[in-house]
Formats: structure tokens, sequence, C-alpha cells
């Protein structure tokens, strides 16, 4: 059976567990219904052309892993960023932990989509955000059918939250294969500001394929920053599907830090609703072996007066492939856009690969809109000056590396993100050299 | 202890015998012998393709020059196998005719990247920030640095004459047994010359040795060698001392040539 049919003979046990009366039961049956039509994305799709997902859909996942894990916080403390205080919203095998949480409702609610969907004080927001920005295709669909647990997060006007907030999923391995689709709503009202963490980190070297969808609404002057930590084992796959929603003079961050995993696809999707919107999207791709990063991203400009800002680096050692396609689109209404997307990618070996292709899509006549793409090798003068000072030819490569992604952790607003960044970078480099630069 | 320095200090620094080299199948070294010993100034000139940029390039290790003949002695080992960085470790310097930029690496982590390098290649611990900060306020006095310049990236947007002076500063802050300016005074003005020649003659010891290599004589009012080389065609074909430097200011180097030829 291959696993398009065991999800969807799986789809009546997966009603057992849920509430089939229920509004949200019906938007989970059209997206199950739409899944069942497309389902998977081949390579015939043009945004599919470069990522295959054949290799990962062989393997025969758990689709609803069961057994209730508990693990200890002295084996998973390293991913968390534990050197600040912060809320967690933490799942083991798709179940929340109250063990590793800290979650709240002390004027914000930072909790979960298990209660969300379900219970009735939620349910303004759930009818009003939940399901409205997230596309209709494969796999959002796929996720959408599923979506049952995941992190909910409110923030009303307002309010700056303190504590960043982490959303960590792990796989324990239990099963030979683990298929997750977690679900998150994040929605911040007006003149809000929160900062998100997210990760996806499997314990064991068994398969897991994680459909994630993250929808993100970001009211007037409100301010949203998420961090995407990427550093998953070789053998789990991540797509992580995001849509943000922005309204006037709100101003998100999305930065996305794509070091580990086997296959990882980034779908990245901005819709601006408003005026004077700032959306800033970064990220740092390093891998190697085998390793398959692929960064979608979109933003859609529809009212004028607007600024997007996209900088990806890229860099690809061995068989490694990655893939970056930017599509802006300017609508004829959204004049004085400030569109700019920069992606600079370094090939460590001739054996590596890079498919880069901006997309501009512009029907406004006042616009600047800025595209720039580089591919190239690590400059061999550069390294030969530096191990005339001493540098080892490793750490010589690593210092240039690292200074080339560089540019993209300076918008880090959290130091000890940054700082942990900067140690998974030297970790993925191979190198033990004080990067404070 | 004291017999083996004494024995050092004999020795050859520097000895180059019969060296031969060619870049991409061109040979461009062709039978070269120099010696320098530790304390000396030895200045090489010469006219433009005669192989002075691959000379030094050579000593410092540059890959892609091949040693098809002779060797290389640092204080008596064969350097020639050694990778540019492990040269670096036993003190050769090479202050580079074209500095190279390197956007995002401050001047400061820069140099604080290589000498805890080169620490850890002698099996030393990292030098505490203190002594590093205070060495680097002290060395960037000498060349009248200006601290702003230290935070910025290593020679991005540097005017040639910074890109000199940040080269020295490196020398000054790494103590090379063996330095080698290539072609520093190009780019320099008058002021800039005086600070950097000033900047070398302090570093100058018993225990080091510099060679200048340069077109002109006017560096070498400034640093005063003990010993000029005439490099032509591959090979040093007159050797003599400070007067020669100004001898080839007055009358050029065709003389040099003919007197080769005959």
């Amino acid at each position: 059976m291959d696993l398009k049919e065991k999800i969807v003979s799986s789809y009546v046990a997966f009603e057992d567990g849920v509430n089939i009366n229920s509004d949200i039961h019906e938007i989970r049956t059209d997206a199950f219904q739409q899944f069942e039509k497309l389902g998977f994305p081949s390579k015939k799709l043009e945004a599919w052309k470069y990522t295959s997902l054949n290799a990962i859909l062989k393997e025969d996942y758990s689709i609803f892993p069961d057994n209730e894990k508990s693990i200890n916080l002295a084996d998973v403390k390293q991913y968390f960023i534990h050197d600040i205080d912060t809320y967690k919203v933490i799942f083991i095998d798709g179940k929340y932990s109250s063990f590793l949480s800290e979650t709240t409702h002390d004027s914000i609610d930072v909790c979960l989509m298990s209660s969300a969907l379900t219970k009735a004080k939620y349910k303004p927001i759930i009818e009003n955000y939940f399901n409205k920005i997230a596309k209709q295709d494969n796999l959002t669909s796929l996720n959408t059918a599923f979506s049952k647990e995941g992190a909910y997060i409110h923030i009303p006007k307002n309010t700056e939250v303190e504590k960043p907030i982490q959303i960590i999923n792990f796989t324990t391995g239990t099963e030979a294969a683990t298929m997750l689709q977690p679900r998150n709503l994040i929605v911040v009202e007006q003149n809000a500001h929160v900062q998100i963490i997210e990760r996806h980190q499997s314990l064991t070297e068994n398969a897991v394929f994680t459909n994630v969808v993250t929808e993100i609404y970001a009211d007037r002057h409100s301010t949203v920053d998420v961090y995407k930590i990427q550093n998953d084992h070789i053998s789990a796959s991540l797509v992580d599907n995001t849509f943000i929603e922005q309204q006037s003079e709100s101003i998100v961050s999305v930065h996305t830090f794509s070091f580990g995993g086997n296959i990882t696809r980034n779908n990245l999707n901005f819709y601006q609703r408003g005026e004077h919107i700032d959306s800033i999207l970064k990220g740092i791709t390093i891998i190697e072996g085998k390793q398959h990063v692929d960064h979608h991203t979109l933003v859609h400009h529809i009212e004028p007066n607007c600024e997007s800002h996209q900088d990806y680096k890229g860099i690809f050692d061995e068989r490694s492939t990655g893939v970056f396609n930017g599509k802006v689109i300017v609508e004829k209404e959204a004049q004085k856009t400030n569109a700019y997307q920069k992606n600079n990618n370094i090939l460590v070996s001739d054996k590596s690969t890079i498919n880069a292709k901006p997309q501009l899509e512009i029907f406004a006549d006042d616009v600047k809109c800025s595209h720039g793409c580089t591919i190239g090798q690590l400059d061999e003068e550069a390294l030969f000056y530096m191990q005339q000072r001493g540098i080892g030819i490793k750490e010589a490569r690593a210092l240039l590396m690292y200074a080339f992604a560089n540019t993209v952790l300076e918008s880090v607003k959290i130091p000890e993100v940054k700082d942990r960044i900067t140690k998974l970078i030297a970790n993925k480099l191979n190198v033990n050299i004080g990067f404070n630069i | 202890m004291y017999l083996k320095s004494q024995a050092n200090s004999i020795k050859n620094m520097l000895k180059i015998e019969n060296l031969k080299a060619s870049v991409d199948d061109k040979s461009i070294l062709k039978g070269l012998n120099l010696q320098v010993n530790a304390g000396e100034v030895h200045a090489i000139m010469g006219p433009n393709g005669a192989g002075k940029s691959t000379l030094a390039n050579i000593i410092a290790g540059k890959e892609e020059y091949e040693v098809n003949q002779g060797t290389i002695e640092l204080n008596g080992e064969d350097i020639s196998e050694l990778a540019p960085e492990e040269r670096a470790h036993i003190g050769v310097f090479l202050s580079f005719q074209y500095p190279v930029e390197i956007p995002g690496v401050s001047v400061t982590n820069f140099i604080k990247t290589a000498i805890n390098e080169n620490r850890k290649a002698k099996g030393l611990e990292e030098m505490p920030a203190k002594n590093m900060l205070k060495m680097i306020r002290e060395k960037s006095e000498l060349l009248e640095i200006d601290r702003k310049f230290l935070s910025r990236s290593l020679n991005e947007g540097f005017s040639g004459g910074e890109k000199k002076r940040n080269e020295i500063f490196q020398m000054a802050m790494l103590e090379p047994k063996l330095a080698i300016l290539d072609e520093t005074d190009s780019g320099l003005d008058i002021d800039a010359l005086r600070i950097v020649a000033n900047g070398v003659n302090k570093l100058k010891s018993k225990d080091n040795a510099v060679i200048v290599i340069t077109h002109y004589q006017r560096l070498l009012d400034y640093i005063v060698p003990d010993f000029v080389h005439v490099l032509h065609d591959g090979k040093i074909v007159k050797t003599g001392d400070a007067s020669l430097a100004l001898e080839l200011e007055a009358k050029g180097y065709d003389w040099i040539k003919e007197e080769v030829i005959s």
C-alpha cells in the first residue's frame, strides 16, 4: 500500500479521536477530499521540480503514533534555548508534554491547538483565523485534514511578551517511521510583540516525516519574530508550510537556519494586507552529504508603501543540493513597494548543486524591486592569505564560510539564539575557533 | 640550552639553494641562491617579471607554484613540504603586495584568531583577552592606526595605504622570525611610508630577519638594508650593500642585464 492509500484508509480511525460533529471537522474533511484528489506533490509540478519526496514517501510511516512516551529533560535540554526564561509548548511524538512545557493563560494564551479547537472560549479566534490563509494545496490540505494538535498562541493588543516562546516537536523513534502533522496558530493583535523559536527534533535515527502548517496573523503595528532551527537527524525530513498575513505597519521577520535533516522544504508565504508593512525573510543553509534544502518563498505585495527584505545564504558541500525559489508579486495597487531579494551561494564541492530562481511578477509601475543571486566557490586567495597568518586550512575555510553567512545573523534579536546558531555553525563546519566576529 | 641557541645563531636563518620553480609550466625561478641570517635586512630589487613576488610566495608556501628543484631551509629545517600555515607557525610572515579583502571578519577578530591559531600550533593556551587588548593597543599606536579602523571588515574598502599599514600591524602582532615585505611601499604616500618603515625598524632585532622586495630605492632610505640583491630572470645576479640600491636608482636595470649577458 502506498503512503497516500494508507493515509486515506486510516482517516476513519483518526475520526475516532475527534469530534466529527463540529465546524472544524467540516474544514478537516474538505481538506481530506482535497488531499485525496491531489495526492503527494510530484516533480511534474513546477513548484516541486527540484525537490522529490519519492524517497521518503516509501517509508511505512506510523500515522498516529499512539504510545505516550516520556523523555527526561536532561536528555533533550540541549535542544532548548535554555539559558533564558521562555514559554515552552513541547510535543513528544505529536502528543503534548505537560512535563516539558511551560504554557500560560495569564493575559496571553500560549497553549494547545487541541484545546483551542474544542473549547468554547477559543471559538471566536478559531472561527476568524483557523485555516483562513493556509493554501489548499497537497501538503497543507493533508495537514488540515489531520489537524488536531500543535501550538496555539494568542497575544491580545498592546502586549509585549517578555519571554520568547519555544515550540519543539520531539520524535522518540519508538516507531520505525513516524509521520507528524503539527498545526500551529499564532494570532498577534494590534501593537503586540512576540518572539517564537520553532524546532523539530528526532531523538533517534528512525525515519521521521513532519508536515507542519503554521498560520500567523500580525495585526496593525504588531511585531512578530520567528526563528526556525532546522538541525535534525539525517533520517528526518520536514515540510514546513508557513503562512503569514500582515496588517498595516506590522513587522514580521522569519529566520530559517537549515543545517540538518534529510529533505527539508520550506514554503514561506507572506501576504501584506495593509500599508507600511515590513516583511523580513532570512535564511542560512549549510548542508553536506546528500542533504537537500529547498526554500520556496512568496511575498505578496497587495497594498502600497510596503517593504520586503529577503536574504538567503547557502553553503553546499559534498553531494548536497539546494533550491531557492523566491517569488515576489507586486499588485497594481501596490505602488511605492520596495522589494529586495538576495540569494548568495557557495558550492564547496563540484558535486553539490544549487537551483536558484528569482520570480518577480510586478504589475505596479512605481516600485523598487531588486534581486541578486550569486553562486561561487571559496576564494583561494583569501584562503592562502589566512593560512599565511597561521590559520589552518580547515579553520580558514570555516571562517570564510562563517563570514559569508554572518550578515544573516546580524538581524537576530535574541542574543542567546544568535549565540546558539553561531555554535551550530561552528559545529557544522567542524571547527572550534572563537567566532565572535 | 646555551649551546643550542649559539648553534642556531651561527646558522643561516633562511637558506635557499639552487631554487627552480614554475607556475603553469612556465619557468620563473631558474636556480636562485639566497642566505639570510638573523638580525639582517636584505633588499631584493629587480625589474618587473624578474620573479620577486614568486620568490616571496614560494617561501610562504603558495600552492600554485611548483618547486622543481632546490631547497628552502629555515633554521636548518627543510620547509618546502610544509603547508602555508605551518610555515607561519615557525615564523614566516609575508606582507602581501595585494592584501585580500575579507568581508564579515573584522581586523581585530582576524588577528585574534591568527594569534590564537599560532599559539595552538605551539601547544599554548589562548592569549588572555586582557593581554590581547594591551598588545593591540600598543601595536596600533606604533603604526598610528585609528582604533575605529580595527573594527572594520578586514581590508574591505581600505585604501592602498591602509591595507599596507594593516599588513605591518599584523606583522607587529605576530612577531615573525622572517618577515618578507612584498612591495609594501607601493601605494604609500611619504607619511605612510615613514610610519610603516618606522614600524618595521622598531620590530627589528638580532633574532629576526627582514626581506624587503621593492622596485624603488625610496623605502630603503628608511629601512636600511645590510644587503641588496638584484633579481633578474629568475636568478640573483648581483649582490652589494646599500649603495647598490642607489646605483640602481640612478642607472636603472639595463646595465645589470648587459652585465649578465657579457
